[in-house]
């Protein structure tokens, strides 16, 4: 028999549990962290010890993990990642609008906007079905040797250009999952309350459809920003090919090493907002009744 | 007075007759039950009525005079017919990324265009008056089901409705929740509005109906007064169905 938990009917009631449990759970979770650490630091003693003895690491220490190669290389990677910055921010603001259009483009049922489905469709085909870097080479080539008068031959905005065309497909389809995973009857209460299906689609579906989706269209983003380094292929100076000229002249890869922790330290925040918006999200939606 | 008239309405979906030349006339503050076995079109006939479905063949008006809209006209204006009609579905619908407080107000304001302090107001007084005020501004996720389906009852009244639609607004419902939600309907009929709904609480029927209509083969089959369609039902159809939804020790 255990004791009966003391509960004044008035203060709300902190779940019983009985002692001699909770003090076995205590032990048990005690023992979980201990077991998780060491099998954590075993993993990679072995892992690092396995790198390091290995009868070329002396060599490749020297070429990859060189300190004084990576302070030298440093300050023009540091101002080469900028560009890729401003390419990324400049082409995700313009995929999220465009892709967005294309999917509710999609989703047009009335005969009217038959053509606007048609295109809409062909197009995410197209950019889907074609390697990114392909897109970049034929704009960024391309475009230039056409000679247009009043058109820019810049290599970062083409590039910018065939990265915007090849990822708003992609996202595009990610924004049309959402808005299709929402249950028709959703819509129907809307329009059922007189909101036109432009308001529905507005109020009702797409915000819910956005939530949803939000962690693959975050994913296609820190794909995006990884892949800002192909623009390099026509030309301008961003981070890849700031640390390609750099190594080319000191014979030393240390600079490819920074370039690839920059784009994990940029890459990070990223993954971390995602998680924090779907915590806040799951918080928001569970604790109640506030005001 | 009527205020929805039906005519010859027709509708079927992929060959399957769900409607079959059905006529139903509603006054002004009539309660009308809708019974019927499953598939037998109550659903169908409620989604026509607020053009949510369209209808094969056949006319429906909501109105009277110059009022007069006809859902069934190739150029209606669905909205304001919908503005016109309330409609409750059995599974609730809330809006699920809304506070009870932002369902309700929704419609008012973006489609009376009613100012967003106006519309709190309005939706708080509503649910003060459907024992919901402390629920304002939760989720409806943290609601239990019979407190859904009262917000989704509340939601509709904000628009104001002049005509009623409850389609099997307790079917979903744990049967010691179905009594809260047709008390609200109750207190709706005392304020005098009017109701059409589809419903399998034949006691409930019974109690607060003007008419019972049978619907049966998508037609209505039978229609009277719920003590003559209950005591004496003239149909064999009708007979039939009661007694299958009257088992044994089932009061009605």
């Amino acid at each position: 028999m255990t004791t009966p938990a003391e509960a004044p009917s008035e203060a709300p009631e902190a779940p019983y549990v009985d002692p001699q449990r909770r003090s076995r759970l205590r032990a048990r979770g005690r023992r979980d962290t201990l077991v998780a650490s060491l099998s954590t630091v075993v993993v990679f003693a072995i892992l690092v010890l396995l790198v390091t003895s290995s009868p070329g690491w002396p060599k490749v220490q020297e070429t990859f993990f060189n300190w004084d190669a990576a302070v030298a290389a440093w300050p023009e990677l540091i101002s080469a990642f900028l560009l890729n910055i401003q390419i990324f921010l400049v082409a995700e603001v313009l995929i999220l609008v465009l892709a967005l259009l294309v999917a509710l483009g999609r989703g047009l049922t009335a005969p009217v906007f038959l053509p606007v489905r048609i295109l809409a469709t062909v197009y995410v085909d197209f950019f889907r079905g074609v390697p990114t870097i392909l897109v970049i080479l034929l704009l960024g080539f391309g475009v230039p040797a056409l000679q247009l008068s009043g058109v820019t031959n810049s290599p970062v905005v083409w590039g910018t250009v065939a990265l915007v065309l090849s990822y708003t497909a992609y996202v595009a389809e990610v924004y049309r999952a959402g808005i299709v995973s929402i249950h028709p009857s959703q819509r129907a209460a809307a329009r059922s309350l007189g909101l036109s299906s432009i308001q529905a689609t507005r109020y009702v579906v797409l915000p819910q459809a956005v939530r949803r989706v939000m962690p693959p269209l975050l994913n296609d983003f820190i794909a995006l920003q990884k892949e800002t380094a192909l623009v390099s292929l026509l030309g301008p100076v961003e981070v890849l090919r700031a640390a390609q000229i750099d190594a080319a002249s000191t014979f030393n890869y240390t600079p490819y090493v920074v370039a690839a922790c920059l784009f994990v330290a940029i890459t990070l925040p990223l993954t971390r907002l995602t998680d924090w918006l779907q915590r806040r999200d799951q918080r928001r939606r569970m604790s109640a009744g506030s005001s | 007075m009527a205020l929805l008239r039906i005519e010859g309405a027709h509708k079927g979906f992929d060959g399957n007759v769900v409607l079959r030349d059905l006529s139903l006339t509603v006054g002004l503050h009539d309660v009308v039950a809708l019974i019927g076995a499953s598939g037998s079109g109550k659903s169908t006939l409620l989604r026509c009525i607020d053009g949510l479905v369209p209808v094969d063949a056949g006319d429906i008006w909501i109105g009277e005079g110059d009022d007069r809209l006809e859902v069934t006209a190739a150029d209606a204006d669905l909205d304001a017919i919908r503005r016109r009609v309330g409609i409750v579905f059995q599974q609730y619908n809330l809006f699920p990324h809304m506070s009870v407080l932002a369902n309700i107000t929704l419609a008012p304001r973006k489609v009376l265009k009613h100012s967003a302090k106006d519309a709190d107001a309005q939706a708080r007084e509503l649910l003060t008056r459907f024992g919901l005020a402390e629920k304002a501004d939760d989720y409806p996720d943290r609601l239990s089901g019979g407190q859904q389906q009262r917000v989704a009852i509340v939601r509709a009244l904000a628009m104001q409705p002049q005509l009623m639609l409850f389609d099997e607004v307790t079917s979903a419902l744990d049967p010691q929740l179905v009594g809260e939600v047709l008390d609200v309907i109750r207190e709706l009929k005392e304020t005098g509005m009017t109701i059409v709904m589809a419903t399998h609480e034949m006691g409930f029927a019974r109690e607060v109906a003007d008419r019972v209509a049978f619907l049966h083969a998508g037609g209505v089959l039978e229609e009277a007064p719920p003590q003559r369609l209950f005591g004496s039902p003239r149909h064999q159809q009708t007979r039939e169905f009661l007694l299958r939804v009257h088992a044994p020790g089932v009061g009605g």
